[in-house]
């Protein structure tokens, strides 16, 4: 994610300057396009691995920078995190009662 | 704020009548926007909901009471258990909760209301939609039937046929929206509106097991709202969640049901938790002993309930690894619960202990909760929770923490609050024989459910019969009998209390301000609170801000002594009141959304006209709300007040 | 939305000024909900995980998926993320005009989103996958369903705060409504994330 904090020269406490948030939809951008890529080009055992990466980078991306949670209160993020963290849990943990991840 | 907006008066956004500000009598409570009003309605149609309960568990027991039951047919006991239970949890004990944490978290915290003050009157009045739909079904082709956990496919509708789990899936949905939106209120109340100088860890134990509540409302109702929309669709729209011939696992139903369903019940029982913590201390002349262990606890609670849920499954073929991980993160819950008796016992120890009847329901809530987690800790051992689950001895198991723990928590509620919030004291002798009724009862009831579920009385069985009664005297039959008879003393129990409420209703005597010499600040105001509840918003210095403010303690010898009494504090609040409060003011929308949701739920069971009916009904109110300011404007009173003073400012006390 | 004013009736909302952590009530609110809301798609999604591949009857999710044309909606709804942003970019400067423009955008790429669901939903309806033809086709419309309707509440939401900024009409920070709105929005869009990439381009 080193790339995306070049990106923020101008945040202060009201965000990111309208640049910086065109330069954070243009990387996610570019990263679709990576995801999408994978349905035409074969990546072999990347294939999970790259896709699950993509799709959090993504997420997290969103989250801290569109969503201002990077530079908010912690409050704010401990509430979110925590509801994605339970989430996270316990549906991992139901799933694999059902031998999901075992192939 | 910018300029460029226009002033705007909810007189003038839709054009059509000025929201009810001074309305007096029964439209003042529907339209009320105030915690403490809208706590007393909880209350009251959460002790309703009871009565309705304990009727259904008296079918129940006299259906049981003797071989060959012939007071109920096979399906009309199936219906009564799962309305006994649903009703239990979802229309008393939550909402009773709600009614305390309403009332008495702003006032705790030194609030003149909660953050979202509609909001709150929106929960109120969905729980209520969601309450009668639930109970409608028992008067439009049966009630729900398939046990208060409503396992799928047998729940689905090849199985469950009539509208009865229909009627519970809307009416559950809708009650679960009412809690949902509660808890974020609440958090953001906690979080937000605390008295200066009032931290976190200077907040009355209470308030503490409330916030953990709502958090734990606020991340597990999402997983049942999955789950019912998931049975939803399967019945009223064809969908094969839970069809087995199309490869539906029935394990689905159950973790999406146990995962919302094991932080359910700390839900149930930390409220309780939270009123003895206030009551012990009160009335053991002592602070509680070891405040961040009861806080901290509270807290792990809340946190490792979300890792146990499958601990509900160890029967349904999970596998051993499954069970193994469950069993062991069940053993270790134990811990934080057992360190908060501990907490409680040594809060006593040493202490000038006052038997009022508050007292005893909290001591005795002590105790009944310590035998019910005792055989708690026996299910968790996944081995026996094999021979035990499905039989009496669960029964038995949450009837001693729900009853003996979370509504002996709630009497002692009563018993304590009563006379800051009705001005009256209940009467303490009545108290007493409520008490004893309800504890023998109490022990009568559940206790034989022990020896029944070893001796092998499955759960949910509407009959049983002499043939399959057992041996000797101390069989089902015996066991059954006094279960039956028990149940019946704790009916005598809960009417002694009725009849205390309705005397203390019809004494003239008023409630001194501060009866048992208590702590918190909720003590800091009238009896009952004025509208605005502190006259001056209190900067607090000290947990038990309230008891510090009577008494000083000296250095050295540690000796407290009295140096001012609970109405010499209100007096002197009063003399120093604030000059401009400005509450919230009553609203339509939320009555009106409520009525909405609720005709839009019941177009799914009786066709989409209704729907549409419903949906539009919740459009206009959404909009209705959304251009109404909390606060009135002038122009909503009856007439402007000029100097800015509102008409809200009433001195009750 | 507003909480209590203790002094000033022009402080009809809280700026966070008067709170005890000196945040938004409705922005705490908001994020609060947000969180409950993983809890939401989280059990929608792993219903959908467990059953993408029963497919009894009706088509499998190979023989229907049309990854081009999801990947074009899937950056149609994380473009509407960026002018949302600078919907509340435009807020925060006190520019309606600005504000108003990039709504409008917002609500016009989610409502273009929208078209892509129902057009992708009635071609898989008319190619054999109804939402109850088998495990598959019940998880993934109740996913995806849910989904949209989220978009089209958020659409809705973009819609009239437009009508009532222009009317004048707010009863709060206008940023702040801005602001809050944007968050529903971004959320929306972080939920089609992981449906894009657990739904379509992993294969079941």
């Amino acid at each position: 994610m080193s790339t995306a904090t070049d990106t923020h020269a101008d945040a202060h406490e009201h965000g990111m300057s309208d640049a910086g948030y065109v330069k954070i939809a243009i990387i996610l951008a570019a990263i679709t396009a990576l995801e999408v890529s994978t349905y035409y080009v074969d990546f072999g055992p990347l294939f999970m691995p790259a896709l699950l990466t993509m799709m959090v980078v993504k997420f997290v991306m969103v989250v801290s920078y569109f969503m201002h949670l990077k530079f908010d209160s912690k409050i704010f993020s401990f509430l979110f995190y925590v509801g994605l963290g339970l989430a996270l849990f316990v549906y991992i943990t139901a799933l694999a009662t059902f031998k999901f991840f075992i192939a | 704020m910018a300029t460029n907006e226009l002033p705007i008066s909810s007189s003038q956004s839709l054009g059509a009548v000025r929201r009810p500000v001074n309305t007096k009598g029964w439209r003042e409570w529907l339209f009320t926007v105030d915690h403490k009003k809208i706590g007393i309605m909880y209350g009251c149609v959460a002790f309703t909901f009871f009565i309705v309960g304990g009727i259904e568990a008296l079918f129940i027991r006299l259906q049981l009471a003797l071989p060959d039951g012939r007071i109920l047919s096979a399906d009309k006991y199936n219906q009564m258990f799962t309305m006994h239970a649903t009703t239990m949890i979802f229309l008393f004990a939550m909402p009773m909760a709600a009614a305390f944490a309403n009332y008495f978290l702003p006032l705790q915290i030194g609030a003149r209301d909660v953050a979202f003050p509609r909001l709150n009157a929106l929960s109120f009045w969905l729980f209520v939609s969601g309450g009668l739909i639930l109970n409608a079904s028992w008067f439009l082709g049966g009630a729900a039937d398939g046990g208060w956990f409503m396992y799928a496919p047998n729940s689905g509708p090849v199985f469950s046929p009539s509208n009865g789990v229909d009627f519970w899936v809307l009416g559950l949905q809708i009650a679960g929206i009412a809690s949902l939106i509660g808890s974020i209120n609440l958090i953001v109340t906690v979080l937000n509106m605390r008295a200066p100088g009032m931290t976190l860890m200077k907040m009355p134990v209470f308030t503490w097991m409330i916030l953990v509540v709502q958090f734990l409302l606020v991340f597990s109702l999402p997983v049942i709202t999955v789950a019912l929309v998931l049975l939803m669709f399967q019945r009223s729209y064809g969908a094969t969640f839970f069809d087995v011939s199309q490869g539906a696992d029935p394990l689905l139903w159950q973790h999406l049901f146990w995962i919302f369903g094991h932080p359910e019940v700390y839900v149930l029982i930390l409220p309780a938790f939270g009123i003895i913590s206030e009551v012990l201390p009160t009335f053991s002349r002592k602070p509680l002993f070891g405040y961040p262990f009861v806080v901290f606890s509270g807290a792990s609670i809340g946190l490792v309930g979300f890792g146990v849920w499958a601990h509900h499954m160890f029967a349904s073929g999970l596998g051993p690894v499954s069970v193994a991980v469950f069993s062991m993160a069940t053993m270790a819950i134990a811990i934080p619960t057992g360190v908060k008796i501990f907490n409680w016992l040594l809060t006593m120890w040493g202490g000038k202990i006052w038997y009022s009847a508050s007292m005893k329901f909290a001591i005795g809530l002590v105790i009944l909760f310590t035998i019910g987690g005792l055989s708690g800790v026996t299910h968790a051992v996944a081995p026996s929770d094999t021979q035990q689950t499905d039989t009496y001895y669960i029964v038995a198991h949450f009837h001693y923490v729900l009853f003996g723990g979370m509504v002996f928590g709630l009497f002692s509620g009563f018993y304590y609050w009563w006379p800051k919030v009705f001005g009256k004291m209940l009467n303490e002798k009545l108290g007493s024989w409520n008490f004893w009724f309800m504890v023998i009862g109490m022990n009568l009831t559940f206790g034989p459910m022990h020896i029944l579920g070893l001796q092998g009385q499955p759960r949910r069985m509407y009959i049983w019969t002499e043939a399959r009664a057992g041996q000797g005297l101390f069989n089902f039959a015996f066991w059954n009998m006094v279960s039956s008879i028990g149940s019946f003393v704790l009916a005598v129990g809960i009417l002694l209390f009725i009849i205390n409420v309705i005397k203390t209703a019809r004494n003239p005597e008023r409630a001194p301000l501060d009866p048992w010499d208590a702590r918190t600040l909720e003590w800091l105001t009238t009896s009952p609170p004025k509208v605005h509840n502190f006259d001056r918003i209190p900067v607090v210095h000290h947990l038990d801000e309230f008891f510090h403010r009577k008494y000083v303690e000296d250095e050295t010898t540690h000796v407290m002594t009295q140096v001012a009494k609970g109405e010499d504090l209100v007096r002197a609040e009063e003399a120093a009141a604030d000059a401009d409060i400005h509450m919230p003011g009553a609203s339509y929308w939320p009555l009106l959304l409520s009525i909405g949701v609720a005709v839009l739920g019941m177009g799914i069971i009786y066709g989409t006209p209704i729907m549409v009916v419903g949906a539009l009904v919740v459009l206009f109110s959404s909009f209705g709300w959304v251009l109404e300011p909390s606060v009135p404007e002038p122009i909503d009173f009856d007439s402007p007040s000029h100097d800015g003073h509102t008409k809200e400012i009433a001195s009750l006390g | 939305m507003a909480d209590i004013a203790t002094h000033d009736t022009d402080h009809a909302t809280d700026h966070g000024h008067h709170s005890s952590t000196g945040l938004s009530n409705n922005k705490l609110a908001m994020w609060l909900f947000l969180g409950s809301e993983c809890l939401l798609f989280g059990g929608l999604i792993s219903t959908y995980m467990l059953y993408r591949g029963r497919v009894q009857n009706g088509p499998h999710s190979s023989q229907i998926y049309d990854i081009p044309f999801t990947s074009v909606s899937s950056f149609v709804l994380l473009m509407s993320s960026l002018t949302m942003v600078l919907a509340v970019s435009s807020a925060q400067r006190k520019d309606d005009a600005k504000t108003n423009l990039w709504l409008v955008i917002t609500a016009l790429l989610g409502a273009t989103f929208i078209g892509g669901q129902v057009y992708e939903f009635t071609t898989f309806y008319r190619e054999g996958l109804g939402f109850t033809t088998s495990l598959f086709g019940s998880s993934f419309y109740a996913l995806t369903g849910f989904h949209g309707v989220h978009v089209s509440v958020g659409v809705i939401m973009l819609l009239s705060l437009m009508g009532i900024i222009k009317k004048g009409k707010i009863t709060g920070d206008k940023a702040e409504v801005v602001e809050l709105i944007g968050l529903y929005w971004h959320f929306v869009d972080i939920v089609w994330i992981i449906i894009f990439t657990l739904v379509y381009l992993i294969p079941s």
